[in-house]
């Protein structure tokens, strides 16, 4: 049995069955490394996913409250007289009452009174007027009003500046902290959600900036994106899907489409800045033109998934239509195309997404300007989440660094859910024939 | 105002379906036989108003601003634009333009607010000419399309005409586009190369864009040499792609022949949210984690580590390309035939030795499109390099140098003011044009071994 067995050239006293066996455990041993690598590269990725997620909300939760404090204003008729509304010292009115919830303080110092006037953001004073302006008659009384602090002291509250730093290089001073304290004691600080993130539009001034401007910017750059790239595209798609003659022409298009969803979109940007503004002289900065951009960029992308919706239909649909009379147009409209609807409304959807998150063709086009309202028309100046971002992100303020990881994560909760509705209609309406 | 013409638009199409559908049902309640369906004959007339009526009122709203310009600049007193450039000639143009929006700074001369004057009446006299024309021609389509109601109107050969014309039309958009890239591009390049010698811009190895502000400024002449842009975006490309090309590969390998079915299931989407993640994210990243993370390590090490360090701006882009290698080479692994792979385990391969002897070589070609196209990204990736590169280009290959690369210099060249006039911008186009060229030339590459490898097996 071993002789039979034993393989030429073998060792003496080791069987063929044991060198297979050796073999084998070093070819099995071969398989686990590799499966290992495998592994070990995919939690890589992973790891880095988890830092990334991670690095973003550790430093952005805290922008999402806001620390405020609760004033008692006595709304001094000699500071604002009501004849000189809208103007008035409304910074030296909150300014006092806040002087007066603090001990020991001189308020007829005039270093004294700037210090404590800078404990309330520069957005209190407008506050107050706007109060005052829409109500007169609250001159000569006292409101209490409840106003977002300045940054340092945001800051302060949310323990990102270290008490222990030595006074000369910390940024708020020994007496600062003392006064803040003394606020704290009488329960005058709050840290509610920070609601004007959303309400407000972008500011100098961290503790005021908020994100509507970015957000409907955005929203009017989508919008304009969707109603040219998707009626453009789907047409596209289904003349090169169905209709269109096997030749040199097709063909031609079909690598040209390819070729353009592969275009760098800084070049999309450049087409933009160089055709829609300086040919055709549309304004800088408007959203509109950033959706022109967005769709010449997304189109591709709805073509290459409405082309694969429609490939998906099966034949049999399409020939017994053709059997009952139907012309090809009929066909294609009344019977293809709603069942390719799901997967169409699928690629879109994502293709939008991927709009959304677009930056560089809105850099070149100027939708980084400094703009402090909300735009409320696609021809105003706007900015677009991901740009403003990106002037956030460059903000020298130290508040801007977790301004820009909050309105990060807004960007990224946007996409989720957008790719949310993708995946929902994918597996609601999806057939499988 | 620009809403009125919309409007008018919307009910002369829907006012046009109506009534020829109605003309259409009478012919066919007094019993003659119709060669096209009703509803057919209202959208014959539906689509002859839409088509030319919005292609007119979207040429003349393209076509006013300039036309109106050029009136009011004619129609200035002689002289006031006399020895002046293009660029005081539209702050003049833009001053006028505020002044007839009520903004007014300082105290124009009288002839600018005459001007405006007559900028505001042009306007309302174009708005009201368009809501004129575009009425008339709607009304004159509606009565063509009414007029051609009969019995043996073929209306459905003629809405499918013109549904073909439209859907010729939007494949042919694409077409525009790279034309208006390349027309765009090569247009501005041309004017570039006009005031920088092509030889210096090709062959140049320093880059220093920047302008004399005085005739006389010394160290100011600017250089355009794109040398030392183009080898730092090598560099970091570079980074991206050694980071990028193993671990995606090795997870391909593994999620297409190892991984159980619903570990894959989950890993997958899961791979595809790197994927999805906007890229503005990832350059924030490097700049706050990353970057600081490579620099105190380098420091710790005894290395001296730029802050703007290739490494990052690359090992981060790497990160993104992931996801994008590792779903090329899974498609590549898994289009290879079943055949090659029953083969090889029939013949007692173990999975690993199927795995890295047969199938890794069969799909080899697909894997290196797939990877050509990565770099192809990575070269024209911009907001990770914009937030995390350096600004300054320098003849290096040392990855923990600060370099700069062409999407980098075309942004910081172009934001802010532009003025088309200035070899400044202008050389952004250069760039913009030589980039496009790059992942031109790789992409028809790449997605032409791509399809030939697909075309081999099918």
């Amino acid at each position: 049995m071993t002789d039979t067995t034993n393989a030429a050239g073998a060792p003496r006293g080791q069987s063929a069955a044991d060198l297979v066996a050796a073999s084998l455990k070093r070819r099995h041993r071969k398989q686990v490394w590799l499966q290992a690598i495998g592994i070990g590269a995919i939690s890589i990725a992973f790891t880095m996913l988890f830092i990334l997620v991670m690095s973003l909300v550790s430093t952005g939760w805290q922008a999402f409250t806001q620390t405020h404090v609760t004033l008692d204003v006595y709304v001094d008729p000699a500071e604002v007289p009501v004849e000189r509304l809208p103007r008035g010292g409304f910074a030296d009115v909150a300014g006092a009452s806040l002087g007066a919830m603090l001990p020991d303080v001189d308020m007829t110092d005039r270093a004294t009174a700037r210090s404590v006037r800078n404990i309330l953001s520069n957005g209190a004073q407008f506050h107050l007027r706007d109060l005052v302006v829409a109500d007169p008659g609250l001159i000569g009384r006292t409101v209490t009003i409840k106003v977002p602090v300045s940054d340092p002291f945001d800051q302060l509250n949310k323990g990102l500046i270290d008490r222990d730093t030595p006074n000369e290089f910390r940024r708020v001073k020994n007496n600062e902290i003392a006064w803040f304290d003394a606020l704290q004691d009488q329960g005058a600080i709050s840290k509610p959600f920070n609601w004007a993130l959303f309400t407000n539009a972008d500011s100098r001034f961290p503790e005021l900036a908020g994100l509507k401007g970015a957000l409907v910017g955005s929203f009017w750059a989508l919008l304009v994106c969707f109603l040219i790239a998707f009626p453009l595209g789907i047409g596209a798609a289904i003349y090169l899907e169905e209709f269109a003659p096997k030749n040199k022409i097709s063909d031609l298009i079909e690598v040209n489409i390819n070729n353009l969803a592969a275009v760098p979109s800084v070049v999309f940007g450049l087409l933009a800045l160089a055709v829609f503004i300086g040919w055709f002289g549309l304004p800088r900065s408007a959203p509109f033109v950033g959706g022109l951009a967005l769709a010449l960029m997304t189109m591709p992308t709805i073509i290459i998934a409405t082309r694969a919706a429609l490939k998906a239909v099966p034949p049999s649909i399409r020939e017994a239509a053709l059997g009952l009379g139907a012309s090809r147009q009929q066909v294609v409209f009344q019977h293809v195309l709603p069942l390719a609807m799901p997967g169409i409304l699928t690629g879109t959807i994502i293709g939008l997404a991927q709009a959304l998150g677009e930056t560089a063709p809105l850099l070149l086009i100027g939708m980084n300007a400094f703009i402090t309202s909300a735009a409320s028309s696609p021809f105003d100046s706007a900015t677009a989440l991901p740009t403003q971002i990106f002037i956030w992100a460059d903000s020298p303020e130290r508040g801007f660094v977790s301004r820009t990881s909050a309105a990060i994560l807004v960007l990224l909760g946007f996409l989720v859910m957008m790719n949310g509705i993708a995946i929902y209609l994918r597996q609601k309406f999806e057939r499988k024939w | 105002m620009t809403a009125i013409p919309f409007i008018l638009l919307i009910l002369a199409v829907l006012g046009g379906y109506f009534i020829n559908r109605m003309a259409a049902r009478e012919i066919r309640d007094t019993g003659n036989r119709l060669h096209s369906l009703t509803s057919y004959h209202g959208m014959f007339s539906a689509l002859m108003i839409l088509v030319p009526v919005l292609t007119f009122i979207l040429l003349w709203l393209v076509f006013r601003g300039p036309l109106v310009d050029r009136l009011v600049m004619g129609n200035l007193p002689d002289g006031v634009l006399d020895n002046l450039g293009t660029g005081a000639i539209q702050l003049i143009l833009a001053e006028i333009k505020s002044v007839s929006r009520g903004v007014i700074f300082g105290t124009p001369e009288d002839w600018k607010f005459a001007a405006a004057d007559h900028f505001v009446a042009l306007n309302k006299r174009a708005d009201w000419l368009l809501v004129v024309c575009a009425g008339a021609l709607s009304l004159a389509l509606m009565y063509f399309a009414r007029s051609r109601v009969t019995a043996e109107f073929r209306a459905r050969q003629g809405v499918e005409g013109i549904i073909s014309g439209l859907m010729i039309f939007c494949s042919v958009v694409a077409i525009f586009t790279t034309i208006g890239i390349v027309a765009s591009l090569s247009y501005e390049t041309y004017r570039f190369f006009e005031m920088v010698p092509i030889t210096e811009f090709l062959f140049g190895t320093s880059w220093e864009p920047q302008i004399p502000i005085r005739e006389d400024q010394i160290a100011a002449e600017g250089a355009f040499g794109w040398l030392p842009v183009i080898l730092g975006t090598f560099v970091i490309t570079f980074v991206a792609i050694v980071l990028a090309v193993p671990v995606g590969l090795c997870s391909a390998v593994y999620l297409n022949e190892f991984a159980p079915r619903k570990l894959r299931s989950v890993i997958k989407p899961l791979l595809e949210i790197l994927a999805g993640v906007p890229t503005i994210v990832y350059g924030f990243f490097a700049v706050l984690v990353v970057a600081p993370a490579i620099r105190s390590f380098g420091q710790s090490i005894g290395l001296d580590v730029a802050p703007n360090t290739a490494l990052a701006a690359g090992g981060v882009m790497g990160i993104m390309l992931i996801p994008f290698i590792s779903s090329f080479a899974d498609d590549a692994l898994s289009a290879v035939p079943q055949t090659l792979r029953d083969g090889a385990l029939g013949l007692g391969a173990t999975r690993a030795e199927m795995m890295l002897n047969v199938l890794f070589p069969a799909a080899l070609p697909g894997i290196v499109g797939g990877v050509l196209l990565a770099v192809s990204r990575a070269i024209g990736e911009t907001m990770i390099v914009v937030m995390a590169a350096g600004l300054i280009a320098r003849m290096t290959i040392n990855p923990l140098d600060s370099v700069t690369t062409v999407t980098v210099q075309i942004v910081t060249l172009l934001i802010g003011d532009t003025a088309f006039d200035n070899p400044k911008t202008l050389a952004a186009f250069a760039l913009g044009m030589m980039l496009f060229l790059v992942t031109l030339m790789i992409n028809i590459f790449a997605l032409r071994i791509v399809r030939k490898y697909r075309e081999a097996y099918d």
